[in-house]
């Protein structure tokens, strides 16, 4: 017989919830992934969760884990600081699209050549969501926002990046490169588990996109919302494991 | 040919941001480079979307250090650009501001204030003064507007622009998350149908005439072998600066011939110790007002007059940061030996009380 | 010559704070008064208190935020809490009848507090009008702008949802007019003054 879920995953930190995100908003699931993977690894002491500016920033005291909030972009760097330092420590660090493939993108882009033995997790929701709806490198052509008010023109601005492809070229073996959605929950977790358990093992550098949702800024209703993330965005953004030391992995 | 974006004065209600989107495309500035950061976003927001009416350009880079060198590279080909930012985001373009400052590029930037230090709050405060004034890592040979309302905000934005190309030094306009995000009546206008003339840009490469026969290529660096050569540089940096400073420096003062007490005060926190000094006058108590409006160069030998002329025996500091308008001011006037008090509340918005009770506490 | 009157609007995000914030500063602006609108702000995008801070005059208005409001509307059990502190000797205090507050939740200080049931009113119009309502209260209160001024900065900011639907135009009067007649109910016994 299935044990019972818990309501809510015991890495959880109770006293900030309920948590800051919009109603809509894609982080709370990618966050209650996460913490379920954290539980069933049984790593709660041995994890310390790193966030960027931007909506992940309202994660800084979401887990029962030791966390630290970074600068924007900077995730990445203090999570691969703190790894080399103490590498009993399991770094997961915690970004948007700005943080991962904007202004932290060199950052991004060397630890994975590094192959640093951190996770991240990039939430991708094609917009800079906090600041109030700014182009984010992950708006797909012709979407409209704050700084594309007239929609995404690519002869200007150039096409949506593709992160976990960029990544899964340029890193060696040991990496792990998925792209999840929060439309598919099981799916997502499974990838975040061996991201994590990537690093657990030592091979190398683990890297989860996982597309998800900014009702607020996108300015769409349920369906809508639902329908841009499962039909546009997985389009151009395909969904897999691109690249895993644990063998093929689902598509 | 495409209109102006204003046509002769209008009144109008509108936010910082918003000002200094309408006073940049006034200045016909040709290109802004920006990067999102509370509290200038909307400045973004409002020139891309008025940008394309008047044949304007917008990118909005990977970060605020690529906006600032984009801006070093646009002013090198001959355009007006501009960039703005806060906080975190400021810290950032102290690298490419360094570069303008060594290679007297005409570079405007916008700093609209935020709480500090690192994230510190996405809200206000005036803790950029020390950055704005001499980040980097040169001799701080920038110009420094500090505005108090609306309408200084779209003049200056305007003044910034013929004060970068005119004189050639980085020139920033230093608001303030407030300043930002209030509503407030101000009247816009075209400043060529007001008698401003536009100083006109020009380029430093891409320069016309062929290369060997009609002249020769610009070679232009950052960079010298020997300490005599920089040595050279910066002094001649130096005196550049310091020729035209006096041309430059702006500043306000009201009530100091008899102060006892002057309060200095600078940007939106003025418009409270304004408010306050008449509140105090009002009872008998004898204060001054002093507000430097530039920042860099800064008025030095005004207020040591004012402090001569006056006589006064104390000097307040109001400001929303711990310190940073002091530290300027105790540089400045070294040697005065008026006491110099401070009402330091870095982060927090200043009224006219807090001033108003700071002043009686020192009498 | 008027004196300067300070306005703190207070509610939940969402429920228009700032968009009658907005409207009244525009038609005190219209008027050709002097008039100051800053929002507060901070990280999330949704939730948290919304504050708006008004100032309206006929000189130029100094510090944009202000220690105490001569008027201060709390448009939600939350707001209450966070508007205790702009609740002065002068302030006259407003808060919704439907709160269940104990007497500490009220503010420690004030000339006087009021409760209003501008939420049953907008029950009995349209939910969505809610805010409209307040906005009608905080004019009975401060007389900041004339009704007409108040009308036309209103007609400027939602004509375009009363375009496609003309019946809103109607609703929105109605709201105003209805806040109005609460402040003057709530105020019995007491002129309205300037502060």
């Amino acid at each position: 017989m299935a044990s019972v879920q818990p309501a809510m995953p015991k890495s959880w930190y109770l006293p900030s919830k309920p948590h800051k995100f919009c109603p809509g908003c894609g982080h709370g699931i990618v966050l209650k992934a996460l913490g379920e993977v954290i539980d069933e690894l049984d790593i709660q002491n041995r994890v310390v969760f790193g966030c960027d500016i931007g909506c992940s920033l309202l994660s800084w005291n979401f887990f029962a884990v030791d966390s630290t909030q970074t600068h924007h972009g900077r995730t990445t760097p203090v999570m691969v600081g703190m790894k080399r330092a103490n590498p009993d420590l399991i770094c997961v660090g915690y970004m948007g699209d700005g943080g991962g493939y904007s202004i932290g993108s060199q950052h991004v882009l060397n630890s994975a050549v590094r192959n640093e033995k951190v996770t991240l997790i990039l939430v991708n929701n094609t917009n800079y969501a906090m600041t109030g709806g700014q182009l984010a490198p992950t708006t797909l052509p012709g979407q409209i926002t704050e700084t594309t008010p007239y929609g995404r023109d690519v002869a200007k601005t150039g096409y949506p990046t593709r992160g976990p492809e960029m990544l899964a070229a340029i890193t060696t073996d040991g990496a792990y490169i998925a792209r999840g959605t929060v439309a598919k929950f099981r799916q997502m977790k499974n990838f975040i588990k061996r991201a994590v358990q990537n690093q657990m093992e030592g091979n190398g550098f683990s890297f989860v996109e996982c597309l998800s949702t900014c009702p607020t800024n996108w300015r769409t209703n349920a369906r809508q919302t639902w329908d841009f993330l499962e039909d546009e965005m997985e389009a151009y953004f395909k969904v897999g494991e691109l690249k895993s030391p644990f063998g093929k992995g689902e598509k | 040919m495409v209109e102006k974006p204003i046509t002769g004065t209008k009144k109008a209600f509108m936010t910082g941001n918003e000002v200094v989107a309408w006073a940049a495309l006034a200045a016909k500035a040709d290109i802004m480079f920006g990067y999102p950061i509370t509290p200038q976003n909307e400045i973004m927001h409002y020139w891309t979307r008025l940008a394309p009416k008047f044949n304007r350009e917008f990118l909005q880079t990977e970060d605020e250090i690529s906006a600032g060198f984009t801006v070093c590279g646009a002013v090198q080909a001959g355009k007006k650009a501009f960039t703005a930012t806060a906080g975190p985001g400021n810290v950032l373009m102290q690298e490419p501001f360094g570069m303008a400052e060594g290679m007297r590029l005409p570079t405007v930037a916008i700093i609209q204030q935020r709480g500090g230090p690192s994230s510190g709050t996405v809200v206000y405060s005036q803790q950029e003064v020390t950055l704005t004034t001499y980040g980097g890592n040169g001799e701080g040979h920038r110009i420094v507007y500090s505005t108090s309302t609306h309408q200084e905000l779209f003049d200056y934005v305007i003044k910034a622009f013929n004060t970068a190309w005119k004189y050639r030094f980085p020139t920033f306009v230093l608001g303030d998350g407030y300043q930002a995000k209030m509503r407030e009546p101000l009247e816009i206008y075209d400043p060529e149908e007001k008698g401003i003339e536009l100083v006109p840009a020009k380029p430093l490469v891409g320069l016309p005439g062929s290369i060997g026969d009609e002249r020769e290529p610009a070679h232009l660096c950052n960079i010298y072998s020997l300490e005599e050569e920089l040595y050279e540089v910066v002094l001649k940096l130096a005196q550049a600066y310091e020729a035209v400073a006096p041309e430059i420096v702006e500043w306000d003062e009201k009530m100091c011939d008899d102060a006892e007490i002057i309060v200095v005060s600078h940007g939106v926190v003025s418009r409270a110790a304004y408010d306050a000094v008449g509140i105090l006058r009002d009872e008998g108590i004898k204060v001054g007002y002093f507000r430097p409006i530039t920042l860099r160069p800064f008025p030095e030998k005004q207020l040591r007059e004012a402090i001569k002329r006056s006589g006064a025996k104390k000097m307040l500091i109001a400001e929303s940061s711990y310190g940073q308008l002091m530290r300027l001011v105790r540089q400045e006037i070294y040697g005065e030996t008026i006491e110099i008090h401070g009402l330091l509340m870095p982060g927090l918005g200043i009224v006219d009380s807090d001033i108003v009770a700071k002043a009686k506490s020192l009498l | 010559m008027r004196p300067l009157t300070r306005v703190v609007l207070a509610g939940e995000g969402g429920q228009g704070v700032q968009a009658v914030a907005e409207i009244l500063a525009e038609a005190a602006y219209n008027e050709g008064k002097q008039a100051l609108y800053i929002p507060n702000f901070g990280l999330e995008q949704r939730g948290g208190v919304s504050v708006a801070f008004i100032q309206v005059g006929d000189k130029r208005i100094g510090a944009p935020k202000f220690p105490k409001g001569d008027v201060v509307v709390a448009l939600s059990g939350r707001a209450v809490l966070r508007t205790h502190q702009y609740s002065g000797p002068n302030t006259i205090y407003v808060y919704d009848s439907s709160f269940k507050l104990e007497h500490d939740d009220l503010p420690p200080e004030a000339r006087r507090i009021l409760s209003i049931p501008a939420l049953e009113k907008a029950k009995e119009l349209h939910p969505r009008v809610f805010n409209i309502v307040v906005m009608g209260a905080v004019l009975g209160f401060t007389n900041i702008v004339s009704y007409e001024a108040a009308k036309e900065a209103l007609e400027k900011q939602l004509g375009y949802k009363f375009q496609k639907d003309p019946g809103l135009r109607d609703l929105n009067y109605r709201a105003l007019d209805a806040g109005i007649e609460l402040a003057r109910e709530a105020s019995k016994g007491e002129e309205v003054r300037y502060a």
